[in-house]
């Protein structure tokens, strides 16, 4: 043994070499399958994919009709930002979101709990409930400006209607997930049914609630803009709308980078409620 | 207060469980269950508290339960059921807040059975932050908070390692010997049995029946691991389930 970086590391030299007698270090293969948080990496791939677009355009590897420049794109931010349109557009479109979206989430987990707790409920509601999902909400806008108006009022109601049906759907599984064994030990210890909804049903549901509500939030941002695009001054949707006619991609382009961030941001603000709220989970 | 089962039989389907039980639980005693895998144990604890009901017979309280019982039958589980989201103390008062105490008295009662279970350091933490040991004595202590005259506890130990089982087998104890409870202790594991029992009560294989009641007359305080007596009624005891389990299982294979 005169090699001393052989007499360092037996294991290292041993795999070298196959020296089967040697003792070797046993691989790690736990890693994984636990989301952790990591921070950056998410703004990373929007610059990465940013950046390409940019160098892309610039060096005409990408032509000016496929992709706006994202540069420009941010010039017209810009615009819109100092002209104080962002403004007049956001406004309407955000109490479009949080309005409908607040009628359609709470009715939603409403039901879904009800769903959930009583079985004539079931019976009645999963089949209505199966039989209006896969409706194309937008499809029924001209109904709903028959019976709420061409205002506000259909907006609200074709968002809310979208929001309701994932979220009954994702609230009454959650409720169903609700460990059983916790239920019966509310029981054993004579809780009343009040006590063992609110103290054991809801706060065990509420993981799958949250989960559920990324995807219902994210279904009313896009039911917003297909409202706003069938009749509206104002709004995101009227703007993305204007801007395509005219064949404008960088306005058009803005518009849709206002609602990936409103996207971003909703699941994000989700996020931040489940790590308050959700911290017991293992 | 003082439980009897009274001819007690079911049947799942076309699986008879239990045949013809008759049981008395005494007051301040601890009566062990043991029997071979699938005879029906915790379908007869679930009788005796009341969570299902049985086919034949009948299940009755006899006597005044304690003054402040909150919960005259009350459960221990074999997987803790502790509400992950809250803290050790609030998994406690979750049993209190439905009694209309006012609230200084339930945080005397927290106090008071956190100190008994030895668990006062630990009031503000999560059960992911427990041990499963540290788990089952704040189920044990969420039990004594409501005061039970009967605790029904099934296999309330298999879930731990066997030291964690013996020091919780002497906490039991200790309890015991200070306040004497009423208890029905169904187990898999004979050492636990002779411990803990005043009373042993074997059950035959499916459909569980009465096959023998043993008592043991040692004060539970006395009893020490490698005791020769104890030892002796474990191996009679054994001797009596091992036909029962031999049985059980050469069933099963036939089927
Ligand atoms: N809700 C139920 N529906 C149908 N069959 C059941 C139900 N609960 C229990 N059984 C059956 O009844 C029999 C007795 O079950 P039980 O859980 O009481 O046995 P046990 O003595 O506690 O067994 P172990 O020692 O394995 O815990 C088993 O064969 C089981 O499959
Ligand atoms: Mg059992």
């Amino acid at each position: 043994m005169s090699d001393p970086d052989t007499d360092r590391r037996p294991a290292e030299a041993a795999a070298a070499t196959g020296d089967a007698s040697a003792p070797r270090p046993v691989p790690y293969r736990g890693g994984g399958y636990r989301p952790v948080h990591i921070r950056g990496i998410g703004i990373v791939t929007f610059i990465v994919l940013i950046a390409l677009v940019e160098w892309g355009t610039r060096t005409g590897w990408i032509s000016n009709l496929t992709l706006p420049r994202p540069s420009d794109v941010l010039a017209t931010f810009g615009d819109l930002w100092t002209t104080g349109m962002l403004w007049t557009h956001m406004a309407p479109s955000l109490s479009r979101l949080v309005v409908g979206a607040a009628m359609g989430v709470s009715a939603g987990i409403a039901v879904g709990v009800a769903i959930g707790l009583f079985s004539v409920v079931r019976a009645g509601l999963v089949p209505l409930v199966a039989a209006l999902f896969p409706i194309p909400k937008i499809a029924l806008l001209p109904l709903f400006v028959i019976w709420f108006g061409i205002d506000e009022g259909s907006k609200y109601a074709l968002i809310a209607l979208g929001t309701f049906t994932p979220t009954v759907v994702s609230t009454y599984g959650a409720v169903d997930n609700v460990d059983r064994t916790l239920i019966r030990m509310g029981q054993s210890f004579g809780l009343s049914w009040v006590s063992i909804v609110r103290k054991i049903v809801l706060p065990g549901a509420l993981p799958g609630i949250l989960s559920g509500l990324r995807v219902s939030l994210a279904i009313g941002i896009i039911l917003l803009v297909a409202a706003e695009m069938l009749g509206a001054q104002y709004g995101i949707g009227a703007y993305i709308l204007e801007a395509g006619s005219l064949y404008d991609l960088e306005r058009l382009f803005a518009g849709v980078v206002i609602l990936s961030a409103l996207g971003v941001l909703t699941s994000s603000g989700i996020g931040w409620v489940e790590r308050r709220l959700l911290d017991w989970r293992v | 207060m003082e439980l009897r089962l009274d001819g007690i039989s079911h049947r799942y389907g076309d699986v008879e469980v239990l045949s013809d039980i008759d049981l008395t639980i005494p007051e301040g005693r601890i009566v062990c269950i043991v029997g071979p895998s699938g005879c029906g144990k915790s379908t007869l604890l679930r009788f005796l508290g009341g969570l299902e009901v049985p086919e034949r017979g009948a299940v009755l309280q006899q006597g005044p339960r304690p003054a402040d019982c909150l919960n005259p039958l009350t459960y221990i589980f074999q997987d803790f059921a502790l509400l992950p989201w809250r803290s050790v103390a609030g998994n406690i008062r979750l049993v209190l807040e439905d009694s209309r105490l006012p609230g200084a008295e339930m945080g005397r009662i927290v106090d008071d059975v956190l100190a008994r279970t030895r668990l006062t350091d630990f009031r503000d933490a999560l059960p992911k932050q427990l041990s499963g040991g540290m788990k089952q004595r704040v189920a044990i202590a969420r039990a004594m908070a409501v005061n039970p005259a009967v605790m029904l506890m099934d296999e309330p130990l298999s879930a731990l390692d066997s030291q964690t089982r013996e020091l919780l087998m002497d906490d039991l104890v200790s309890l015991w010997t200070r306040a004497p409870f009423t208890a029905v202790y169904v187990t898999h594991n004979l050492a636990e049995a002779v411990r803990l029992g005043h009373r042993i009560v074997v059950l035959s294989r499916r459909p569980g029946a009465v096959r023998e009641i043993v008592e043991i007359d040692t004060p539970l305080a006395e009893r020490r691991m490698g005791d020769p007596a104890l030892d002796a009624q474990q191996a009679r005891l054994w001797q009596l389930m091992r036909d029962e389990a031999a049985a059980a299982d050469a069933e099963l294979a036939d089927v």
